[in-house]
């Protein structure tokens, strides 16, 4: 039964709410950090916010009349898989809930006759192809650890996961780096605006289709990396002081974000191909090799 | 000021068109890009999308060749939307005036609302049209009649 008299029982809806604000302020800092390395000085960090704002007053221009339904079940789909994960359900259900919001955005690219939109399109589904895996993955890795595939089952693991599953947790960069469509694989549609597709699978986007899509882009931004920090949901406990799980796990999944612009500023576009072997062989290696070595301790320690 | 229009003019997203000019003036423009001038810190983004893009620079004279895809670019903008004439030739047609294959100046076939002069116009000077056209922007979409 739900107590609706303790207050923490709203904290994961607030967490909802805020989740796009949350991403789109990270796209911000995203941005603040990528110009500070390439030495200028970049937008402000509310930045996204402008833009998102500006594109929902643009004049609407509608490709298709599917298009604004997909966008907004694109909406939906990417702020249920944050609920799933704020209300600490099940990694499974949430892979799964995140691979249909990305399938609505397909489809929407698909619904057009431009070329740049169609082969977006199809990239997008390589890109698919190339982290769900990894994803499932390590939903599977952390089953291992904590016998449960729900969220909350973290919480219950007695040491932080990044001590006992570090090789899972890199797996998630190559994830990252595709779901938030940055070098070397934004094959896609980059966010950066030229490349050899126009703007690939957001061709055909304008207006307030292209704010929802941006405000669904921030939310699984968000999702990724918060289900990045649940890999330290320990609180600290040093002598005087306790540091609270959501600081450290916040530092963590910052951590992860940092080497993800790292790899976006250093390496250019790579082609599908590449991007599919290097996600699978990565992060299988790395998620089999976690899992492999947990078991020899299990074994050498019996 | 109200949210929508800081958000508008915080955040211009910049089409680029070359209507034929000889890459001075687009190569200034690519300049005012780079980390030296950093325009992103405007919000200012190049993009290569007409459906997504809120001002639309333009360099070099209009020719018999290119005027349907000028009018066709302009056309697939939204509104509220400001044209930028980067340059001599675009502003008049300056050294091809009255060529048999070319128009003139830009405005022979879309309304313009920005003139940007020099041979070629300088990044400074780019920045500072942007900025004209913002103001054009303010007033168009605080609802003020322009012409």
């Amino acid at each position: 039964m739900v107590d609706f008299t303790n207050l923490s029982t709203y904290i994961p809806v607030v967490l909802v709410i805020l989740a796009p604000f949350i991403g789109g302020l990270l796209m911000g800092i995203d941005r603040k950090i990528t110009a500070r390395m390439q030495s200028r000085i970049g937008p402000p960090i509310t930045q996204p916010f402008y833009d998102a704002i500006k594109l929902w007053g643009k004049e609407p221009f509608i490709a298709s009349s599917l298009q604004p339904v997909l966008a907004f079940g694109y909406f939906g789909f990417s702020v249920a898989a944050f609920a799933l994960l704020a209300f600490g359900q099940d990694m499974l259900l949430l892979v799964f809930t995140m691979g249909i919001a990305d399938l609505c955005l397909i489809v929407a690219a698909f619904n057009s006759k431009s070329p740049y939109s169609n082969i977006g399109a199809r990239r997008e589904l390589l890109g698919m192809l190339s982290y769900e895996p990894v994803l499932l993955l390590v939903a599977i890795s952390i089953f291992f650890v904590s016998g449960s595939f729900m969220v909350s089952s973290i919480f219950d693991v007695p040491v932080p996961l990044l001590t006992i599953l570090p090789l899972t947790f890199l797996a998630l960069i190559p994830v990252l780096i595709i779901n938030m469509k940055k070098s070397p694989f934004d094959v896609s549609g980059s966010g950066h605006a030229h490349q050899e597709l126009v703007r690939g699978i957001y061709t055909e986007f304008s207006g307030y289709t292209l704010a929802l899509i941006e405000l669904c882009h921030w939310t699984k931004v968000a999702l990724l990396v918060g289900f990045a920090s649940l890999f330290w949901a320990k609180d600290i406990v040093l002598d005087a002081i306790t540091i609270p799980w959501i600081v450290v796990g916040a530092v963590v999944a910052f951590a992860l974000f940092f080497i993800v612009l790292v790899i976006d500023n250093s390496y250019p576009r790579l082609d599908w191909k590449t991007m599919l072997k290097t996600t699978w062989v990565v992060g299988f290696l790395l998620i089999i090799a976690n899992i492999v070595g947990l078991l020899a301790r299990l074994v050498i320690l019996s | 000021m109200k949210t929508m229009t800081k958000a508008r003019l915080k955040s211009p997203w910049v089409l680029h068109f070359d209507c034929g000019s000889c890459n001075g003036c687009d190569i200034e423009i690519l300049a005012a890009l780079t980390p030296k001038f950093d325009v992103e810190r405007f919000g200012i983004i190049n993009i290569g999308d007409p459906k997504q893009a809120d001002v639309l620079v333009l360099t070099g004279p209009a020719n018999k060749r290119n005027q349907h895809v000028l009018k066709n670019l302009y056309d697939q903008m939204p509104q509220p939307k400001v044209v930028i004439a980067v340059g001599e030739c675009a502003c008049s047609g300056a050294i091809f005036h009255n060529c048999p294959n070319t128009l003139g100046g830009v405005d022979k076939v879309i309304p313009v609302d920005v003139y940007v002069p020099g041979c070629a116009a300088r990044p400074e000077s780019i920045v500072d049209g942007v900025i004209l056209a913002l103001q054009k922007l303010q007033k168009v979409s605080e609802g003020e009649k322009v012409d």
